[in-house]
């Protein structure tokens, strides 16, 4: 009886903490979404991005005074946020001068040819981010430190961590505002357009060109958002980002292919399957449940959950 | 593509291991030593990437799961069972193979980006495994009593002489690969898959020996790698890096070929060496970055690699070589010399109404798309010796009559057979096997081979030999008129009348019983077209029956010796031509009225 009941307790504890990390792996998974259902391309450095957002976040919180202007609790959340507009910078000039070169509506229709440069050029921006990053930032794991890392509030047995759970409401409200953007706004309905058909709406006169930059900037800028959240409760180094690739694709994936609310549920499911895999699996093999899952889905279900069938004829 | 011949290939190979080992031997510094050593093992693994990714076009991002089950399997082996190194990393190869199979099987169901995303996920997913299993920092241990039984040497020659050796054996198995019909095939599936398919190429078959072939490679360089460093890590072995070097390698040196791997490790390898060891103290990453640079600097510069760049360069610069043609002109007697079996039964059924016997009967065959039928309950025989006409308005299901004839769909009900052989459930290679060729509305080329090559893939369906593929191909570019300087040029500069011609001859290499062709004569000029309705009458003459779809109703009226129409997935007529067009339905749906006053003249 008395194991019954611990068991029920790892399972909520491990139920809610899926929630919480999942929540920030839901933004995270929104962001490489809007790239790869616009752009239709594997984005590998999309984890450097979020690398390259929890580094700012930890050298805003900590150099730039951020945390002595705002505090402790509110600095590091102050520190995310500005993270975005860093990274969207960065991603920016990423696009205009390496990825334009090689992307494009002119490569939408060489299938197979056009999408082997792309890949391969994003494989090497993550090669520069990552390596650059163990030359800039070195190779010591840090975090962003604030006194909620430390915390937790207990329900019930159930131990929430304080700095997961405000990361978990901030990422639902930076997600809310970005679905607000992208329905309420004609920049973001032309992105969504762009994404669920980027030939019908080069024909509609979206400037695909441009849709894409944005949506790269725009993608790699939520993503290192949420890298900013989770860098207060998830200790980080250089080379963080590949782990994350496959946790993101596999949210994205799972959500099905160009449906951008579909990712952060994607991510969410990710965040879930990774935490409850600790109550049968041991701590260590976690990604490597997430990986699993992600080949289950790619292989049974390609389209995910709320995807369109995608495949050429 | 002309091509180095293959003895020259193995000269170059010699030379170039000469002159390394030669070199190498005089090196006396330990580190160059390494260095050395280090680059054939990279290009060993490049080139083990580019069997599989540069033939195929199926980018792997996860050779590190070969080189690293390799080497932790000789590792384990080693350390754990006491077995040298020399057993140890065969059995790394077996590994590796097994993990080939395992891997390939689920993964080769899967395109473009999915399949790359789902082999990077495999390395990574070992690499926990493997950390969570103690292995984080294995040494091997050193045996003072028979250090060459565990292949441990105080020279470090020995091991670039061993990675060397492995490297050659590579570089052979890949140049065999490139000049051989699995090489043209995995080509052939890179540039038009669907094409290869209906060319008769089992794609999953050759892409399953590709990644055999690709895992033993990289899983004997991993093998090798372990006994060089003599310390395993889960990063080194599985890290991502390493499955990124493994392409980079390739695609820096050129993809494709298997001297791209080789140029790319030795550029590439001294180069983030050397600067790892000047600055790796102070810059920890600089390797990486070195990777991702050069990386970055081929997509933008030179995207096929250095070695297409500096053969590009040359063929520029030296004036184009007259095309020495390796047979001669090709003509009727020819193809008795080169003895080519005599075509058979020149039709005698020709124009007979009804006796023909149907070599292809199609019984209740229904195809739908979601609520859509496309195919609807169609029942229709084509004779033996025909020319069939395959006529209806747009959205009619005539190319879906085709694919579910030819494989690329299945038929949700009813039956088709080929002389007897039932059709249903076989894959477009196998309905090629028993001798359906088809062609394509938009044409299905292999763009960057030859015309011959293009021809030579459909051939081997038929051939047991290589040269006998080639002696089909050339066969079959006589009989569309092919068979001259032309069929050396590269397919993609070709106008749409040799395409057609060419994709015909593709079709035909295989001496098909039956031909579909999905509207050959459409885009065509007037002197083109009654070009192509010769040799479609002469092939048929010759004993192939034709099954065609096609909106140019003059020409068909030329042409056909019977019509089936479709309309909206369903056969609405069908028999003589000069009774079909007479048929009220018919010109309902398709012809139109006016047709019938305009025709009247020319069909009667």
């Amino acid at each position: 009886m008395e194991s019954l009941k611990w068991l029920t307790v790892d399972f909520f504890q491990a139920l809610s903490a899926g929630l919480l990390v999942g929540g920030t792996y839901g933004l995270m998974c929104v962001g490489l979404g809007i790239i790869f259902g616009v752009m239709r391309v594997v984005n590998f450095a999309q984890g450097d991005f979020m690398m390259l957002g929890m580094y700012v976040t930890y050298y805003l919180v900590t150099f730039f005074g951020i945390q002595t202007l705002f505090g402790p609790y509110i600095g590091p959340i102050v520190g995310a946020a500005l993270a975005g507009p860093v990274v969207f910078v960065v991603g920016w000039l990423v696009h205009k001068f390496l990825l334009s070169r090689v992307t494009g509506a002119r490569v939408i229709s060489a299938e197979a040819e056009g999408h082997y440069t792309q890949i391969i050029m994003t494989l090497g921006v993550a090669l520069v981010l990552a390596n650059g990053g163990l030359i800039l930032f070195g190779s010591v794991p840090l975090s962003v430190r604030t006194p909620l890392s430390s915390e937790s509030w207990e329900i019930s047995m159930i131990f929430l961590n304080q700095a997961r759970a405000v990361a978990f409401v901030l990422a639902i409200i930076a997600a809310l505002g970005l679905y607000t953007f992208l329905t309420g706004t004609n920049l973001g309905k032309a992105l969504r357009a762009a994404a669920d058909n980027p030939t019908a709406a080069a024909y509609v006169g979206i400037n695909v060109d441009r849709a894409h930059r944005i949506a790269f900037a725009l993608g790699v800028g939520i993503t290192a958002i949420a890298g900013g959240l989770i860098a207060s409760s998830q200790s980080f180094q250089p080379y963080i980002g590949f782990d994350f690739v496959i946790v993101m694709y596999a949210g994205v994936v799972l959500g099905g292919m160009g449906s951008i609310l579909g990712a952060f549920w994607g991510g969410l499911t990710i965040g879930l399957v990774q935490q409850m895999s600790t109550l049968i699996l041991p701590y260590q093999l976690q990604n490597t449940a997430i990986f699993v899952v992600f080949l289950l889905i790619v292989f049974f279900k390609p389209q995910g959950m709320f995807g369109r069938v995608w495949e050429r004829t | 593509m002309r091509r180095t011949p293959i003895n020259k290939q193995y000269a170059a190979i010699f030379i170039f291991a000469v002159t390394y080992l030669v070199v190498g031997w005089f090196v006396q510094n330990s580190y160059y030593q390494l260095m050395m050593t280090l680059v054939l093992i990279w290009a060993a693994v490049g080139v083990s990437w580019n069997t599989l990714s540069g033939y195929s076009g199926m980018i792997s991002f996860g050779h590190a799961a070969f080189f690293g089950l390799g080497g932790y399997t000789t590792t384990i082996a080693f350390v754990t069972f006491g077995i040298t190194p020399w057993i140890g990393i065969p059995l790394g190869v077996v590994v590796g193979v097994i993990a080939g199979v395992l891997i390939g099987l689920p993964t080769f169901r899967l395109r473009g980006h999915y399949f790359a995303l789902a082999m990077l996920a495999y390395p990574l997913a070992m690499l926990y495994v493997f950390e969570w299993m103690g292995y984080q920092e294995v040494p091997l241990p050193m045996m003072r009593d028979a250090p060459a039984f565990y292949a441990e040497f105080d020279d470090p020659r020995v091991y670039m002489v061993l990675a060397l050796v492995l490297l050659i054996v590579c570089m052979i198995a890949a140049l065999h690969v490139e000049r051989s019909r699995f090489g043209m095939s995995l080509m052939a599936i890179k540039q038009n898959e669907p094409a290869a398919a209906a060319a008769g190429i089992d794609a999953l078959r050759w892409k399953m020996l590709a990644m055999v072939l690709s895992a033993a490679m990289g899983a004997a360089a991993g093998g090798l790698y372990v006994m060089v460093l003599l310390v395993v890590t889960p990063q080194t072995m599985f890290g991502a890096l390493v499955s990124a070097q493994a392409l980079i390698m390739a695609l820096f040196g050129g993809v494709g070929i298997f001297w791209g791997p080789v140029i790319g490790a030795a550029v590439l390898v001294p180069l983030a060496e050397t600067l790892n060891a000047h600055l790796g103290s102070v810059l920890p990453g600089i390797q990486g970055v070195v990777y991702g640079v050069a990386i970055i600097i081929i997509t933008l510069l030179a995207p096929e690699g250095i070695y297409w760049r500096v053969r590009d360069f040359w063929a520029a610069r030296r004036p184009a070589p007259v095309p020495a043609m390796p047979q001669a002109p090709v003509s009727r007697s020819v193809a008795e010399a080169i003895n080519v079996a005599p075509i058979t039964e020149p039709s005698e059924c020709k124009r007979v109404p009804d006796g023909g016997n149907a070599l292809l009967r199609l019984d209740r065959v229904t195809r739908a798309f979601g609520g859509l039928k496309a195919v609807d309950d169609v029942t229709l025989n084509i004779r033996a010796g025909a020319i069939h006409g395959i006529i209806g308005p747009n959205g009619a299901g005539k190319t879906t009559l085709f694919n579910v004839v030819n494989g690329f769909l299945g038929a949700d009900s009813g039956s088709i057979s080929l002389a007897g052989s039932e059709l249903v459930g076989l894959k477009p290679h196998e309905v090629c096997r028993l001798g359906i060729g088809r062609t394509f509305q938009v044409i299905r080329a292999f763009p960057r081979m030859s015309v011959l090559e293009n021809v030579i893939v459909g051939a081997f369906v038929g051939a047991r030999t290589d040269t006998q593929a080639q002696r089909l191909a050339m066969e079959a570019l006589d009989r569309v008129g092919l068979a001259d300087e032309r069929a050396h040029a590269i397919a993609g500069g070709l106008t749409t009348k040799q395409l057609r011609l060419m994709e015909l001859a593709r079709a035909l290499a295989p001496r098909p019983k039956l031909l579909l062709l999905d509207e050959t004569l459409a885009g065509l000029a007037h002197d083109a077209l009654d070009d192509i309705l010769a040799t479609l009458r002469r092939i048929n003459r010759d004993g192939v029956t034709i099954a065609i779809i096609e909106h140019t109703m003059h020409a068909m009226m030329k042409l056909v010796d019977e019509f089936s129409v479709l309309d909206h997935g369903k056969l609405i007529a069908g028999g003589a031509p000069a009774k079909v067009v007479k048929d009220p339905a018919v010109i309902e749906a398709y012809l139109g009225r006016k047709w019938m006053e305009r025709a009247k003249d020319s069909v009667a």
